[in-house]
């Protein structure tokens, strides 16, 4: 590992397993995620990306393995009829607030304007006052270039658009971690940059990201280390210089070769 | 002519009573009791659909979510109130329940369920919760799964998911919905009349029962009704348009 202390780990998955009835969806997935990393997981549709990264933060309950965010791991303990379950809902609503999401399909409140959207979970998670929460609020959507869309609500704006809010949403809340879930799988082609753009500028400034995508551009130039996952595990990991230039698993080289065509 | 002599107000009164359809002098000397009629409608029409209300809230999350052993009991209540006529229930509440003595003695009987004010108030409430809830929890299986798991997402505890999210979102879709409800609401109360009270139609069969003259009761209380409907969808439209703008369509949105 380039950076052995443990204690500026943002995040940290430990041998996660978790399976759909007959099917092993996740078998044993690691990941370390330094403060300031960006981390692309590729692989082809069923492969588990998606999963794993609900799994973070519990929206799916993994069936073994571990999670710390910033030290603090997630206890698990088993139900009666012995399903893995939290044992503290409360620290897993906790973490959750430190863990922002990005959906494919957005996932906005559509009876809210975009800034009722990213201020809603300051106020009634993070306990701003509603001044400051505006103010934040807008900052956030200034960011993402969505600051004149501020009233609109969600059906009245482009995908593009709408994703940009997502992540302003996500962005508010000051988030140790960011995960994004497919993030421009939804958008038509033409919107697809706007919204690449705004993830890159999130990169640039350091934050910690950890984005499940198919846009191979993407995971070359903005990441710093690119996990391939085949059939729930992991096939290949490295620095992107390493892992395009010279895809070591054949398996990565033949999923590079259809995604480029 | 003799008319010529007349003042002008004993003037409408002759042509009112020879020569028009309806005795608007008979009904104009009586609408204080129309209005107080319609006061009583209204009164038990509101609180019923308040207290309905507030209770569908609980009894539609629980039906939702398919609650253990909630699930079957409130379904088995809405069954019955959806299933059977509402004057058939106001009659059972009213006539039927004062047939048991120990009903007659209970400390209830006094001040409540001798009573077909508050027997008319209890069965109307019971009728449009059961309504309300069977919507209302349509509207709540429909919230966007994913709406649901950002606000997980982002923090929110189960209960504030219900409250920040799901019932907003739910109300908003149920609003089309319980405007009419309230519109049927305000229609059934009609069963008032048969129970003693005087509400609008009350008055109209009063003054038809008095004059023998049923146009003029019941063309009036009509118009009572009328009047009540329109002002109502007058409200909802306000109201939709208020809370419903996520719904409308997408206006032209320049970029």
């Amino acid at each position: 590992m380039t950076n052995p202390t443990e204690s500026v780990l943002a995040l940290k998955v430990h041998d996660l397993h978790k399976r759909f009835g007959e099917v092993e969806v996740l078998k044993g997935v690691h990941l370390d995620a330094h403060v300031g990393d960006v981390i692309s997981m590729l692989g082809a549709s069923g492969s588990g990306k998606s999963t794993f990264l609900r799994c973070i933060n519990l929206l799916e309950t993994p069936d073994s393995g571990s999670i710390t965010v910033q030290g603090e791991t997630i206890e698990m303990t088993v139900d009666r009829s012995g399903s893995p379950v939290p044992t503290d809902m409360d620290q897993v609503i906790r973490l959750r607030a430190r863990l922002g999401m990005v959906f494919q399909s957005f996932n906005l409140w559509q009876h809210m304007t975009v800034l009722e959207n990213v201020t809603e979970a300051l106020v009634h998670v993070l306990k701003m006052s509603k001044t400051e929460a505006h103010e934040r609020g807008c900052e956030t959507l200034d960011k993402v270039g969505m600051l004149d869309r501020k009233d609109y609500y969600p059906a009245h704006i482009s995908g593009g658009q709408q994703q940009r809010a997502a992540i302003a949403r996500a962005l508010a809340m000051e988030p140790d971690v960011m995960l994004f879930d497919e993030p421009t799988s939804a958008l038509d082609p033409e919107l697809v940059g706007e919204v690449l753009k705004v993830m890159r500028t999130l990169a640039d400034e350091g934050r910690t990201m950890i984005v499940v995508t198919h846009e191979i551009g993407f995971a070359r130039d903005v990441s710093n280390k690119v996990i391939f996952l085949h059939e729930g595990a992991i096939e290949t990991q490295g620095p992107p210089a390493e892992m395009f230039d010279n895809p070591a698993s054949p398996r990565f080289r033949q999923f590079l070769a259809n995604a480029l065509h | 002519m003799a008319d010529t002599e007349r003042t002008f107000f004993e003037y409408l009164v002759y042509v009112s009573e020879n020569h028009s359809p309806l005795d608007f002098m008979l009904v104009a000397d009586h609408i204080d009791k129309f209005f107080y009629g319609a006061l009583l409608t209204i009164e038990i029409t509101v609180l019923a659909l308040f207290i309905g209300g507030v209770m569908a809230i609980p009894l539609a999350i629980a039906r939702a979510y398919r609650h253990r052993w909630l699930n079957a009991p409130i379904f088995g209540f809405t069954y019955f109130f959806r299933g059977t006529p509402l004057l058939v229930q106001t009659y059972l509440v009213y006539y039927g329940l004062a047939q048991f003595d120990f009903v007659r003695e209970s400390f209830l009987w006094d001040p409540v369920l001798s009573s077909p004010w508050w027997c008319a108030l209890i069965t109307f409430s019971l009728n449009t919760a059961a309504y309300t809830t069977e919507f209302l929890r349509g509207a709540i299986e429909n919230t966007a799964k994913g709406e649901i798991e950002a606000a997980r997402a982002c923090g929110m505890s189960p209960a504030r998911v219900m409250r920040r999210i799901v019932l907003p979102s739910a109300f908003r879709r149920a609003l089309p919905a319980y405007s009419n409800e309230v519109i049927f609401m305000l229609h059934s109360s009609v069963v008032l009349s048969t129970i003693t009270l005087q509400d609008i139609l009350g008055v109209g069969r009063w003054l038809n029962g008095r004059y023998y003259l049923a146009y003029e009761g019941f063309i009036t209380a009509m118009l009572f009704y009328m009047a009540l409907v329109f002002l109502i969808s007058k409200g909802f439209r306000v109201w939709e348009k208020h809370w419903l703008g996520h719904l409308r369509a997408r206006t032209a949105v320049e970029n």
